[in-house]
């Protein structure tokens, strides 16, 4: 990148800058002439000076050239301008003012305009650039920088640059145009006036950049202060389990403190000498209108002068010092960015970066080298570091299934990098078949070579979009756009254009079917769920997706499908064997096995306005209590259950476990819940105030009868709750049918899991091993049924989370298999991919990768060195070095290295 | 079969018969009733022991795995306490205990048990108590059986 902005600015921009510039001289015309015309009026038209011969019009807008008497050209009249009377006249100028500082004012609108717009497309371009630097950042960088300093620079940093590039040439043109021409025009007033000017403006020019170096300097400290804060939090972030397991959050809070109070101390300096700056520069343009009138007014007095110019020089002057501030501002300001400009080029300029061609988009899916990898001499030291690999050599045919084991620290797992090309080796070359891996583009690379490490990363998206990802190399069929989305995209692309940006669209066909080798996502789908049980995901997966949601209005046809599951199980239920496991969502009958909010709402809430937290103060529930007449016996029910509370926990120590599992009170409610007690048997349960009465009611709300076993709800009770429950549903406000989706035997519920959906009703408590009874059965049914895959279709939609951290690790390593194989890869390198899953998932799901990638070369770098066992060619490593490699059979035996590692005979046998 | 029932229950048992009411409302609240189907298990030999039952209605047998198979060498009805050696001595299900009819037991896990042996020493001077009894009496049938 070029290391001078503002041959940066120039080279990206010349052609807007050129026409701004334009459009600022023809402004600075205008500007001249409205200066110029006050003077005209008071003159000319106020004080009579064009009709001071007895004439009674004047010419208005009359244009001559000449007289040049040295050239001998008589003084020549083009326009002979409007005749008019002195009131006309002064109308006239007065409008022609009027004029001229309207269209004035619209070309500084214009110019702004465009300098905000040149500079956005500069930030764009910038940013774009930078973060193209990113991606190709050598790997061993990233250990280097850390990850909130990248983002600060790339967001927050470069911003005043954007704010900056648009004035970089116009500011300097468009305000010293407006200084020289108002300078200009003093000057052709008077000279003396004009010399004044330029003495001071001199004395601004010089003392205040001076001033200001000190201010640059600070601005630095403070940006690259403010950049390590960025990164300090983020350490404490990442850190956050050392800090709480060693006790070391005050430390942390210490060094904050003082990195605060450093930022502070430089801000601070920096204010106060912005602010003598600002004193000193206000000062200055202020005492020279002093001298103006001074001068001037003697001038004037003394007749040398007339009032006019002396109102119209003043009025120059006006404009004078802020356009001098300005650029003395600009002046400042551009060496700040300058400053900024390149340390963020700076940071992003490391060695060894990847050569864009490299990263071409390539079209066509280039063809995989034929032959095997072969890796000779290679080296890998890091800056300042140990030496990894020393002069390591190995050998895999295409068709090889080699694992490389070694001691600690023998550089395995780099040497596993270095044959995926993620570590470029200090020497050495890798070569696959015959060609150089270290000139091959990733379009080869990322395409045949399948690579999982021991902690793969997701993107925050659901697990199938995870391994699509794998998939998305190149737009494979564009987007379809019509009508105004078309001209909005033709619009996107001019832009982009403009801007250096590469001319990519989010919104095209990306995934590559062709190279999973299906024809659709439909395909694509299938073809993930089949290798689920290659990879032990699969019961994972199928209890996301019994856990999952779909939306029956975009999949009328699985929702359907989970109907008729829920029909077949309720069938199931009816059994003698299994008919006491789950009491069914039935409209017209109480449901024991739910909390009695759960029975008068029947149905699922979504969002906060039905939650089982906020229901005490839920008017519409209240209103159909009251008008149900349920009112006294919920009261009286609360009443008996807080009371049993009390009278269970009272003896309990505060924070007894008791209290979270079974209790309907917290223990620091409980005093509370006995004053309440206390005043409500007082005055009797009728009489209490609502707010108690709200209270006790909303104790209920939790309970269940057939858990709590409390034998507070009778038949009667019973009755009444469920006339409630109908008349909720009959009476809910039409503002409020959103935040809840009823159950309704015939339709399925997308607030509802796909589980609830198909069970369709509660378990029935205190039944023993009801869950697994109950998963066992559903499982039967899905499985009878032909549902199994869309239950896994929607079990990868489950969403990651940050960092995949809704999975645990063994899931995350299992996703990352699933993408790594549905490419169908030429070379899968499995470098430690396997280590975070237990010893016998990792032998089995080996040996089941490995008949998916039969015939096709799969490298497998493992601390678990049994591992070795599963395959037929082993290579082992010490200290960077390959010591032994050759058939698994040959090296298994007494004396070996691979003995030393605790692979024997027998392990080769099995 | 409210949560009385259940404090009835406890009351009949040897351990609990003299704690205060409150408490065994208490346990009673906190255990889970638990049913079991004619044929179903309830503890398993040689599983960890998690929990001790008390029977309130329905019968089952005790089984144990001998090398000729298994052996019925007891069976338990209403207000039999079962297993509760297993979660207060941490050993494995000793034996195998199956329902012969549909059973209603009240299942008291060992975390809870715990916590109530803990929270109220009354309990746990009963708990000493009857064990002590037991002891005496396994000497006792001892020393007759030497004679």
């Amino acid at each position: 990148m070029e290391h001078n902005l503002f041959r940066y600015i120039w080279r990206n921009s010349w052609r807007d800058q050129s026409i701004i510039l334009v459009v600022v001289v023809i402004a600075q015309l205008f500007y001249f002439v409205s200066l110029d015309l006050p003077k005209q009026i008071v003159n000319r038209a106020i004080q009579g000076e064009a009709f001071k011969d007895g004439a009674a019009t004047a010419a208005l807008l009359k244009f001559t050239i000449g007289p040049y008497e040295w050239m001998g050209l008589p003084k020549l009249t083009l326009f002979p301008g409007f005749e008019l009377e002195r009131l006309p006249y002064l109308v006239a100028l007065c409008f022609s003012f009027l004029f001229f500082v309207v269209v004035n004012g619209w070309l500084k609108q214009l110019v702004n305009t465009e300098k905000g717009r040149l500079g956005e497309r500069m930030l764009r371009r910038m940013r774009y650039e930078l973060y193209d630097r990113v991606l190709r950042f050598p790997i061993s960088h990233f250990r280097k920088v850390k990850q909130a300093e990248v983002a600060t620079m790339i967001k927050d940093e470069v911003e005043p640059l954007g704010g900056f590039i648009g004035d970089a040439y116009i500011t300097p043109a468009f305000l010293g145009g407006q200084a020289l021409t108002a300078l200009y025009f003093i000057m052709m007033q008077s000279v003396w006036l004009g010399l004044i000017s330029i003495v001071v403006l001199a004395v601004q020019l010089v003392v205040i950049p001076l001033l200001r170096k000190r201010i640059l300097e600070l601005g630095r400290q403070r940006q690259l202060t403010a950049r390590q804060l960025a990164g300090r939090i983020a350490e404490g972030v990442d850190g956050t389990i050392e800090i709480h397991s060693n006790d070391t959050s005050n430390y942390e809070r210490a060094d904050i403190v003082n990195r605060l109070e450093t930022i502070f101390l430089i801000r601070f300096e920096l204010y106060q000498r912005k602010f003598f700056v600002k004193y000193l520069n206000n000062m200055l343009s202020q005492t020279t209108p002093f001298l103006f009138y001074l001068i001037g007014g003697y001038l004037a007095l003394t007749g040398q002068f007339d009032v006019g110019s002396l109102i119209a020089v003043i009025g120059a002057y006006k404009d004078l010092p802020s356009p001098v501030k300005e650029l003395i501002d600009w002046q400042q300001q551009s060496q700040d960015v300058q400053i900024k400009y390149e340390q963020v080029i700076e940071q992003f300029t490391p060695d060894g970066m990847l050569p864009d061609e490299l990263q071409r988009m390539i079209d066509e899916t280039p063809p995989a080298p034929e032959g095997g990898l072969s890796a000779q001499s290679i080296g890998y030291h890091e800056e300042g570091g140990a030496r990894l690999l020393d002069n390591a050599a190995i050998e895999v045919g295409a068709h090889d299934h080699l694992a490389i084991v070694g001691f600690a620290g023998s550089g395995k797992e780099t040497l596993g990098q270095v044959l995926a090309r993620l570590t470029s080796p200090t020497s050495g070359t890798v070569r696959w078949g015959n060609a150089d891996m270290a000139a091959m583009p990733e379009g080869t690379i990322g395409r045949h070579v399948s690579y999982v490490g021991d902690e793969t990363y997701l993107f925050p998206l659901s697990i199938v979009e995870n391994v699509i990802y794998g998939l998305k190399h190149r737009p494979i069929a564009p987007a379809q756009y019509e009508g105004r989305a078309l001209m909005h995209y033709q619009r996107r692309i001019a832009e982009a254009k403009r801007t250096g940006n590469p001319l990519l669209d989010i919104h095209a066909q990306w995934i590559d079917f062709a190279a999973a080798g299906v024809d659709d996502e439909s395909g694509l789908k299938r073809r993930i769920i089949d290798f689920l049980p290659v990879v032990e995901l699969e019961d994972d997966i199928y209890q996301f997706g019994l856990r999952g949601r779909i939306d029956p209005d975009e999949e009328p046809a699985i929702a359907a499908r989970f109907l008729e599951a829920r029909a077949a199980i309720h069938r199931r239920l009816q059994e003698p064997d299994v008919n006491h496991l789950v009491e069914a969502f039935d409209p017209a009958h109480y449901n024991r096995n739910m909390t009695v909010a759960e029975n008068l709402l029947f149905g699922t809430p979504r969002g906060a306005v039905f939650d089982v937290g906020s229901l005490r103060d839920n008017k519409v529930l209240a209103e159909v209590i009251e008008a149900e007449g349920l009112k006294p016996a919920l009261i009286a029910m609360g009443a008996k259950i807080a009371e049993t509370m009390v009278e269970l926990f009272a003896d309990l120590p505060p924070g007894h476990p008791f209290f979270e599992q079974f209790s309907f009170i917290s223990a620091d409610d409980l005093p509370l819940a006995q004053q309440l007690l206390n005043r409500v048997q007082r005055g009797g349960l009728d009489n209490a105030a609502p707010a108690d009465q709200q209270r006790l009611i909303a104790i209920t709300f939790p309970y269940i009868e057939a858990r709590h076993r409390l034998g507070l709800i009778d038949a009667g009770l019973e009755g009444k709750l469920l006339g409630a429950r109908r008349r909720f549903a009959e009476t809910l406000p039409e503002e409020y049918r959103d935040y809840i989706e009823f159950y309704d035997p015939s339709r399925y519920n997308a607030s509802a899991t796909v589980q609830d959906n198909m069970l369709f009703g509660r378990l029935v408590y205190g039944q023993a091993q009801a869950t697994q009874k109950i998963f066992r059965l559903v499982f039967d049914i899905v499985s009878e049924l032909g549902l199994k895959s869309e239950v896994l279709a929607v079990g990868l939609e489950h969403g990651v989370g940050t960092g995949g951290r809704r999975l645990t690790a063994p899931q995350r390593q299992k996703v990352a298999l699933v993408r790594a194989l549905v490419r169908r890869p030429r070379i899968l390198i499995l470098n430690n991919a396997l280590a975070p899953l237990e010893a016998a998932a990792q032998t089995r799901i080996l040996k089941s990768v490995r008949r998916e990638m039969k015939d096709r070369c799969l490298i497998l770098i493992a601390d678990n060195a049994a591992l070795c066992s599963v395959v037929e060619r082993v290579a082992v490593m010490r200290d960077g070095r390959v010591i032994e490699q050759g058939p698994l059979d040959r090296l298994a035996r007494p004396g070996t290295a691979l003995s030393d590692l605790g692979v024997g005979l027998q392990v080769a046998a099995s | 079969m409210s949560i009385l029932d259940d404090v009835e229950a406890l009351k009949r048992m040897e351990l609990f018969a003299k704690v205060e009411p409150a408490k065994l409302k208490l346990m009673a609240f906190a255990a889970e009733r638990t049913q079991f189907r004619r044929g179903e298990e309830m503890v398993h030999q040689g599983d960890p022991a998690d929990a001790a039952y008390i029977i309130l209605e329905g019968t089952a047998d005790v089984v144990v795995d001998t090398p000729g198979g298994p052996l019925k060498v007891a069976e338990v009805r209403r207000d039999a306490f079962v297993g509760e050696i297993g979660i207060l001595c941490d050993v494995p299900r000793t034996a195998t205990v199956v329902a012969t009819e549909d059973l209603t037991t009240l299942k008291i896990t060992k975390d809870l048990f715990f916590r109530m042996v803990v929270d109220f020493p009354t309990i746990s001077i009963e708990v000493m108590r009857v064990l002590a009894q037991r002891l005496e009496h396994a000497n006792q049938l001892l020393a007759a059986n030497k004679h």
